[in-house]
C-alpha cells in the first residue's frame, strides 16, 4: 500500500485505456503516453496493461506502506528514494516507510510532462467496464472515478515481489524511436475527411509551421495556437465518433487535438488526425513548448504502429532475460 | 456534412468514419443502424458506433488494405434495410431559460424567433434517440425542427452541468454529467442518464425516445 503524500492535483490511475464502451458514450480514457505505462509494468514483470499513476503536475510525494517494488517512467522528474537519486526508467525496491519524491521534470534530451508510477502487480482498484482508467467525465474507475488527493491510499495488486527486480533500466522510447523537427517533437499525422475544406494556405501553415501547447490543454484535448486555419466554407458536421489524435478546428480556427480523455463523438470539422503510433509524443508535451506535425500515409502509420509493438517485444524480451522472470501471458 | 455519395474517410490508424448521402432522416439512421449491426461482427472491427447518420469503425488492428474495408461497407450499405428497434419513451420536464439556460438569447437573436415560439417548437416533436456519443449515457436525438437550428459556439464552454438542454447546429440533446461543450444551452432537467453498476450502463438506445415537456419558461 502507499499513500499519497502531496496535493496530487489532477494525478489519476490510468491503464491502457476502456475499450467496448463507446456504444454508451464511454471514451478510452487511459495513459496519455501508453509506452510510458506498458514499460514501467514491464520492468515489474507486471502485465503490460496493469494500472499505474499518471503524474501531470509536481512535486509528487508517497509513501510506501509496505515493502514493494515499483518502477518510474515518463518524465525523468530526479526521483529520489528517501533523498537517494533514482535513474528514471528503471525498477528499485522500496522499504516500508520510504518516501518517493517525484521533482520538476528535468530538461536534457526529452523534457517530458507527465510522470508515471508503477507498482508491483499494478495498482489495484475496481476494474469497471473492463478498465482500471479514471474516467474524470463519468466519475468511474480508478479511485472512487476521481483524481487523487492527499492522505489516499492505493494497493498494490502484488507487493510481495518487492525483494526481486532492482536497478534494471530501459531506454526511453523519445531517445530510441525519436522524432523531431526544427528541434521541435513531431507527430505524424493522417489527413481526416474535412482536410480538402480549408484553404491552401491554412493547410500549409499546418504542415510548416510550430504549434503552441496553450495552458488550456489537458488530457481532454490540446488547444493550440499558431495561425488561424480558414475553411474555404464554413462547415457544420453531423455528431460522428472520434477518437484521441483527432485535430478538430473550431470556427475560432485554432486546432484542438483530442486527447485520452476525449469526448468520444464531437462535430467541429476534421483537419487530421495524430497516428496512434505518435500520440503519446503530444502527450508528453508540455503545456507552453511547440510542436511540430508531418504529414504521413496510411501505410507508414501502419508500419509506425509496428515499430511501437516491436520497441515494447524487445523491451520484454531483453527485461526477461536480464531478470529472469516469467511472465503469465 | 449532406452529400449525395457516401463517404469513407479515416481516423489515423484507430478508426474509420462512413458517412451516409443524403438529408439527415430516421430512415437512413435505420439503416446505419443495420449496417452497425453487420459490422460489429467482422473480425478487424473492434467496435461499431453509430452516429448521426454515420457509422464509425474502430479496429482491432489497422486493416493492411483500406479499400478492401471501404468497399465492404459500401455494398454493405446498399443491401442494408431500415431496422427497426422497439423502444421506451422518456419523458423530461425542462425549465427553459434563466441561469439553466444561458445561451437562450442566442437561439433567440439567430433564429428571429420569441423565447416562447423556441420552447414551443423544442418541446413539441417526440425525439428518437439515434445514437449515444460525447460523455456517458448520452444520447443524440433526431426529429428537431430545423427552425430552431442554431450554429455550435465559436469558442467552446469548458463546462454545463448535468441535465443542460441544448441545441448544436440541426440537433438538440441533453447533457448526462458536467463537461465542456460547443452547444447552446436553452434550459435543464434532471435524469440519470448513467450509471456504470446497471448493465447496460446508460438509461436510454438506439430506438428509445425523448419528450421535453415545459415545466417552466424563465424569460
Amino acid at each position: 500500500m502507499i499513500e499519497i503524500l502531496s496535493n496530487s492535483a489532477l494525478a489519476t490511475v490510468q491503464d491502457l485505456g476502456r475499450e467496448g464502451g463507446l456504444r454508451w458514450g464511454v471514451g478510452t480514457s487511459g495513459a496519455m503516453d501508453p509506452l510510458a505505462l506498458a514499460a514501467g509494468n514491464l520492468l515489474l514483470g507486471n502485465e503490460e496493461s496493469a494500472a499505474g499513476i499518471e503524474i501531470p503536475v509536481f512535486p509528487f510525494r508517497v509513501r510506501f506502506a509496505e515493502d514493494c517494488a515499483f518502477a518510474v517512467t515518463g518524465a525523468d522528474c530526479a526521483a529520489t528514494l528517501d533523498e537517494r537519486p533514482l535513474m528514471p526508467w528503471s525498477t528499485y525496491a522500496a522499504r516500508a516507510g520510504q518516501v518517493l519524491n517525484l521533482g520538476m521534470p528535468q530538461g536534457g534530451a526529452w523534457r517530458a510532462a507527465r510522470a508515471y508510477l508503477c507498482l508491483a502487480g499494478g495498482v489495484d482498484v475496481p476494474c469497471v467496464l473492463n478498465s482500471r482508467s479514471t474516467q474524470l467525465r463519468g466519475a468511474f474507475g480508478g479511485l472512487e472515478g476521481r483524481a487523487l488527493r492527499k492522505g489516499d491510499t492505493l494497493r498494490a495488486g502484488a507487493p510481495g515481489h518487492a525483494t526481486r527486480a532492482t536497478g534494471i533500466g530501459l531506454v526511453p522510447p523519445a531517445l530510441v524511436l525519436p522524432l523531431q523537427v526544427d528541434g521541435c517533437p513531431a507527430m505524424r499525422v493522417l489527413p481526416a475527411a474535412e482536410y480538402e475544406g480549408y484553404t491552401a494556405a491554412s493547410r500549409e501553415a499546418f504542415w510548416t509551421t510550430a504549434w503552441k501547447v496553450t495552458p488550456q490543454s489537458d488530457r481532454y484535448g490540446y488547444r493550440l495556437s499558431g495561425e488561424a486555419l480558414e475553411p474555404i466554407a464554413a462547415m457544420e458536421m453531423r455528431s460522428h465518433g472520434i477518437v484521441p489524435g483527432v485535430i478538430q478546428v473550431p470556427p475560432g480556427g485554432q486546432p484542438i487535438v483530442q486527447m485520452r480523455d476525449a469526448q468520444p463523438s464531437g462535430g467541429y470539422p476534421k483537419l487530421g488526425t495524430v497516428i496512434e503510433a505518435d500520440l503519446w509524443r503530444l502527450g508528453q508535451a508540455p503545456i507552453g513548448s511547440r510542436v511540430r506535425f508531418i504529414q504521413t500515409t496510411w501505410d507508414e502509420a501502419v508500419a509506425a504502429q509496428g515499430e511501437i509493438r516491436a520497441w515494447l517485444d524487445e523491451s520484454r524480451r531483453l527485461l526477461e532475460l536480464r531478470q529472469g522472470l516469467r511472465y503469465a501471458a | 456534412m449532406s452529400t449525395h455519395e457516401a463517404t469513407f474517410s479515416v481516423l489515423g490508424t484507430t478508426a474509420a468514419l462512413f458517412e451516409a448521402p443524403g438529408a439527415m432522416t430516421l430512415a437512413a439512421q435505420q439503416r446505419i443502424w443495420a449496417l452497425a449491426r453487420e459490422a460489429q461482427t467482422w473480425p478487424e472491427v473492434r467496435e461499431a458506433v453509430p452516429g448521426m447518420n454515420n457509422l464509425m469503425l474502430t479496429f482491432v488492428r489497422p486493416p493492411r488494405h483500406l479499400g478492401a474495408l471501404e468497399a465492404r461497407l459500401r455494398a454493405q450499405w446498399e443491401r442494408a434495410q431500415p431496422l427497426q428497434l422497439e423502444g421506451r419513451v422518456i419523458e423530461l420536464p425542462v425549465v427553459y431559460g434563466g441561469s439553466g439556460g444561458p445561451h437562450m438569447a442566442d437561439v433567440v437573436a439567430h433564429t428571429g424567433l420569441t423565447i416562447d415560439e423556441v420552447v414551443e417548437l423544442h418541446s413539441s416533436p417526440l425525439y428518437p434517440v439515434y445514437a449515444l456519443g460525447s460523455h456517458p449515457g448520452y444520447c443524440y436525438l433526431g426529429g428537431m425542427d430545423p427552425r430552431i437550428a442554431t450554429p455550435r459556439r465559436k469558442v467552446p464552454v469548458l463546462s454545463i452541468p448535468g441535465g443542460a438542454v441544448s441545441i448544436g447546429g440541426a440537433q438538440t440533446g441533453v447533457s448526462a454529467s458536467a463537461g465542456p461543450s460547443g452547444w447552446n444551452t436553452i434550459g435543464s432537467t434532471d435524469m440519470c442518464f448513467f450509471d456504470p453498476t446497471r448493465d447496460p450502463p446508460a438509461l436510454l438506445q438506439p430506438g428509445d425516445s425523448i419528450r421535453f415537456r415545459v415545466e417552466k419558461v424563465i424569460r
